[in-house]
C-alpha cells in the first residue's frame, strides 16, 4: 500500500459513501455541543421531525455565555443578562427534549468545549470530531481530525452523524530542535502564524511534527493545534504516541480495560508511514522562538518581547501597510516603542487555548510570594473547567494565585470573547492567553496582546509587557 | 433553502482584508436563538458610532448601495469563529452573492447552506470589481450560476469556478440533510463494520 499520513489513513477510514464528482460522506465519531451555535440547529430537527441519531456520540455543556461569577442556584443561576439565560435554558431544553448528555452550570465537569471532550476521554485518536466552533482544531492533539463547523453542519452531523466533505490539502510542520527554556508551546503556535499568516493554512490540514513538538506534553500540544485555525487550517494535528496514551488512560470515557489494548493497537498504526507526502512542508527551528507576543490585531502580528512596536513602512505590501496603520491606531501604540514599554490594564488568563491545568502550575510559579501591579485593574482567571479548578485548588495553586491579587472564577468562555459580563472597556489594554486579538474581540474598543500564560503573569506582576526570562 | 440560479445587483465594495466574523456580527448578537433577524447589527463596529447612529463615512451605509445584493471584498473573508450568523447576518441584510480573492473555509461552506454565493476570483479581477463599484455604483453586475459568469454591461465578463456538488444544490435549493438520509443504508452499514471494527466508540 501506498504510503499514507495521519490525516490521510483517518479520512479513508471514514468515509461512508463518495459521489461521482469527489464529494465524500464522512463518518462523525463524536460531536460536541454548546449554547450558542445549537439552538437553531436544534430548532431545525424540530420542525422536520428528526431526531438526534447518537446520542451516545454527542455530549453538550454550556461555555460562552455563562457567568464566571457564583453560580447561586437560584432561579437566575447568577446569569444576569435575560437573553444569555433564554440561551442556556434552550441548551438545557433541547437536550432532555432529544435525549442529549449535558453538563450544566452546576455539574463539576461543566467547562469550556475544547477542555472537557479531552478530559473526559470523550476525545480519542482516530476519531472525526466536530462542534460548531472554530477551535474545535484543539481535539488534533491527541491525533484526531477535528474541525469547526456551522449551524447548518451541527442540525446535519445531529440528524445523520456524517458530513459532506471535500478532501483537503495535507501541510506538515515540522519544529526542529528543543524549545529554550520560558519558551512555551503557545510561543511556538504564535511564532507559526507570523511565519505562514493568517491565511498561510487556508485549505489545509496542518500535522505538526518534529522534536519540539514531540516533547510537548498534552496540554502543549492542545495549545498548537487549537491555534491552527488563527494561521487559517481546516485542522491541525499531531501524531498520538505514548503521551498521548498515558493522558487518556482511566479517563471517565476512554476505553476500558478489555477494550483499551485493542484501542491502542489501532492507535499506533495512525501515525504518518515513512515516504509519505504533503502538499506543503514547513521547517521552523525551534531555537529561533523566543516569548512572542502580538502587537496588531490578527493573530499574525506577533514580535518577539525584545522587538519594538513596528512602522507600516517596514512592510512592503501596500495593503499590509495600510492595515498595519489600522491596527496601530486602534492599539493605540506607537512605532518604535519597545513592547516592553507597554501598560497593560487587564490580565486575563483562561481559554481553551491556556485554561488548563498546566497553564495554571506556570502561572503560580511566576506569581508565588509576588503581588500584581498597581496599575492592573483586573487579573481574571477563569479555569478551563470545574476539574482543572478543583485540581488547582486541591494542588494549592488558587491559594498563590488569590494571594497574588488574582480573581479566582468559575469555569467558562469568559474574556476569551466577552459574550459574558467579563469584557474590556473601550481603550483598555490586556495581556491575554486566549486566541483571537481582533477588534472588539474581548469588548468594544478594547486591545488585545495575546501570549503565553506565563508571559501573562509576568505583565500582571510588572504592570506592563515583560519578558518571563527576566523574572526572578 | 432559496435555490440561486441568477441575479441581477447593485455591487458595494468593502475593500478591506480578513474581515473576521466578529467584524461580521459581533458577540453580544450571538445570544439569539433564531436565524433572522441580525441584518441591522451586521458589521455593527463599522456601521454604526458609539452613540448608535449610523456611521456616514461607512460604505455600507451610503445611500448608492443600500439595495446592494453583492458584496466584493478582500482576502480571507470570514476568518475567525465559526460563527454562521455570519452569513445569516450578511443574508439578513440583503446580500445572496460575496465575491474576494478567497475565503476562510467555515464561512465558505456555511455561505451555501443558505443560498448566499461565495465567488473566489484573482485580485486583479476583484480589484477591477472593486474600482467599478466604486465608480459606477448604479450599474449593474450579473452572475449567472449555471454558466458561472460574472458580467458587468458590456463592459467585462469574468468566468469562475464552483465545485460541482455545491453548484447543483444552489441551483436546486437543495437540503443537504435530505440529500444525506437518501444514502441512510450506507451509513448503516457502517455504523454495523464500526461496532466489530472499533468497539471502544
Ligand atoms: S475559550 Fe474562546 S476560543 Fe475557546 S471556545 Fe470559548 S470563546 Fe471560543
Amino acid at each position: 500500500m501506498r504510503p499514507r499520513t495521519l490525516f490521510e489513513k483517518i479520512w479513508d477510514d471514514h468515509i461512508v459513501h463518495t459521489g461521482d464528482d469527489g464529494t465524500c460522506l464522512i463518518y462523525i465519531d463524536r460531536h460536541l455541543v454548546h449554547e450558542v451555535t445549537s439552538p437553531q440547529a436544534f430548532e431545525g430537527l424540530r420542525m422536520t421531525g428528526r431526531t438526534v441519531r447518537r446520542t451516545e456520540n454527542t455530549l453538550a455543556v454550556m461555555d460562552h455565555n455563562v457567568p464566571t461569577t457564583s453560580r447561586a442556584e437560584t432561579k437566575e443561576r447568577g446569569i444576569m443578562q435575560e437573553d444569555s439565560r433564554v440561551q442556556i435554558s434552550a441548551l438545557e431544553k433541547n437536550c432532555s427534549e432529544f435525549g442529549v448528555q449535558l453538563f450544566d452550570l452546576f455539574d463539576k465537569r461543566q467547562g469550556i468545549v475544547h477542555i472537557i471532550g479531552p478530559e473526559q476521554g470523550f476525545t480519542l485518536p482516530g476519531m472525526t470530531i466536530v462542534c460548531g466552533d472554530s477551535h474545535t482544531s484543539t481535539h488534533g492533539a491527541f491525533g484526531a481530525l477535528a474541525f469547526g463547523i456551522g449551524t447548518s453542519e451541527v442540525e446535519h452531523v445531529l440528524a445523520t452523524q456524517t458530513l459532506i466533505q471535500s478532501p483537503a490539502k495535507s501541510m506538515r510542520i515540522t519544529v526542529n530542535g528543543a524549545l529554550s527554556t520560558s519558551v512555551t508551546a503557545k510561543d511556538m503556535a504564535l511564532h507559526i502564524i507570523g511565519e505562514i499568516g493568517t491565511a498561510g493554512g487556508t485549505g489545509y490540514v496542518i500535522e505538526y511534527a518534529g522534536e519540539a513538538v514531540r516533547n510537548l506534553s498534552m496540554e502543549g500540544r492542545m495549545t498548537i493545534c487549537n491555534m491552527s485555525i488563527e494561521a487559517g487550517a481546516r485542522a491541525g494535528m499531531v501524531a498520538p504516541d505514548e503521551t498521548t496514551f498515558a493522558y487518556i488512560k482511566g479517563r471517565p470515557m476512554a476505553p476500558q480495560e478489555g477494550n483499551w489494548d485493542k484501542a491502542v493497537a489501532y492507535w499506533k498504526t495512525l501515525p504518518s508511514d515513512d515516504g509519505s507526502t504533503y502538499d506543503k512542508e514547513v521547517a521552523i527551528e525551534a531555537s529561533n522562538i523566543v516569548p512572542t507576543v502580538t502587537w496588531g490585531t490578527t493573530p499574525e502580528d506577533v514580535a518577539p518581547i525584545t522587538a519594538q512596536v513596528p512602522a507600516p513602512t517596514d512592510f512592503d505590501d501596500p495593503n499590509k501597510r495600510q492595515s498595519v496603520e489600522r491596527m496601530l491606531d486602534y492599539m493605540g501604540l506607537t512605532p518604535g516603542t519597545k513592547l516592553t514599554d507597554i501598560p497593560i490594564d487587564k490580565v486575563f488568563i483562561g481559554s481553551c487555548t491556556n485554561g488548563r491545568i498546566e497553564d495554571l502550575r506556570a502561572v503560580a510559579k511566576i506569581v508565588e510570594g509576588k503581588k500584581i501591579a498597581d496599575n492592573i485593574l483586573e487579573a481574571l482567571i477563569v479555569p478551563g473547567s470545574g476539574l482543572v479548578k478543583a485540581q488547582a485548588e486541591e494542588e494549592g495553586i488558587a491559594e498563590v494565585l488569590i494571594n497574588a491579587g488574582f480573581d479566582w472564577r468559575e469555569p467558562g468562555c469568559s474574556m476569551c470573547l466577552g459574550m459574558n459580563p467579563d469584557q474590556l472597556e473601550p481603550g483598555e489594554r490586556c495581556a491575554s492567553t486566549s486566541n483571537r486579538n481582533f477588534e472588539g474581540r474581548q469588548g468594544r474598543g478594547g486591545r488585545t496582546h495575546l501570549m503565553s500564560p506565563a508571559m501573562a503573569a509576568a505583565a500582571a506582576i510588572t504592570g506592563r509587557l515583560t519578558d518571563v526570562r527576566n523574572m526572578a | 433553502m432559496k435555490p440561486f440560479t441568477k441575479l441581477t445587483a447593485i455591487a458595494a465594495p468593502l475593500p478591506m482584508v480578513n474581515i473576521d466574523t466578529d467584524i461580521i456580527i459581533p458577540k453580544q448578537f450571538l445570544k439569539t436563538i433564531k436565524r433572522t433577524g441580525l441584518g441591522v447589527s451586521a458589521f455593527y463596529n463599522l456601521r454604526y458610532s458609539d452613540d448608535g447612529t449610523p456611521n456616514p463615512d461607512f460604505v455600507l451605509n451610503k445611500p448608492e448601495y443600500k439595495d446592494a445584493e453583492i458584496l466584493i471584498t478582500g482576502e480571507n473573508f470570514g476568518c475567525g469563529s465559526s460563527r454562521e450568523h455570519a452569513p445569516w447576518a450578511i443574508l439578513d441584510m440583503g446580500f445572496r452573492c460575496v465575491i474576494a480573492p478567497s475565503f476562510a473555509n467555515i464561512f465558505y461552506n456555511n455561505s451555501f447552506k443558505n443560498g448566499i454565493l461565495p465567488i473566489t476570483l484573482p485580485q486583479e479581477q476583484i480589484d477591477e470589481l472593486m474600482k467599478e463599484a466604486q465608480n459606477n455604483p448604479d450599474a449593474l453586475t450579473e452572475i449567472d450560476l449555471e454558466k458561472q459568469t460574472i458580467t458587468r454591461g458590456n463592459k467585462f465578463s469574468f468566468d469562475f469556478d464552483i465545485d460541482h456538488f455545491r453548484k447543483s444544490c444552489l441551483l436546486g435549493g437543495l437540503d443537504d440533510i435530505d440529500l444525506t438520509l437518501e444514502k441512510d443504508a450506507h451509513i448503516k452499514t457502517y455504523e454495523d463494520k464500526l461496532k466489530d471494527d472499533k468497539p471502544w466508540l
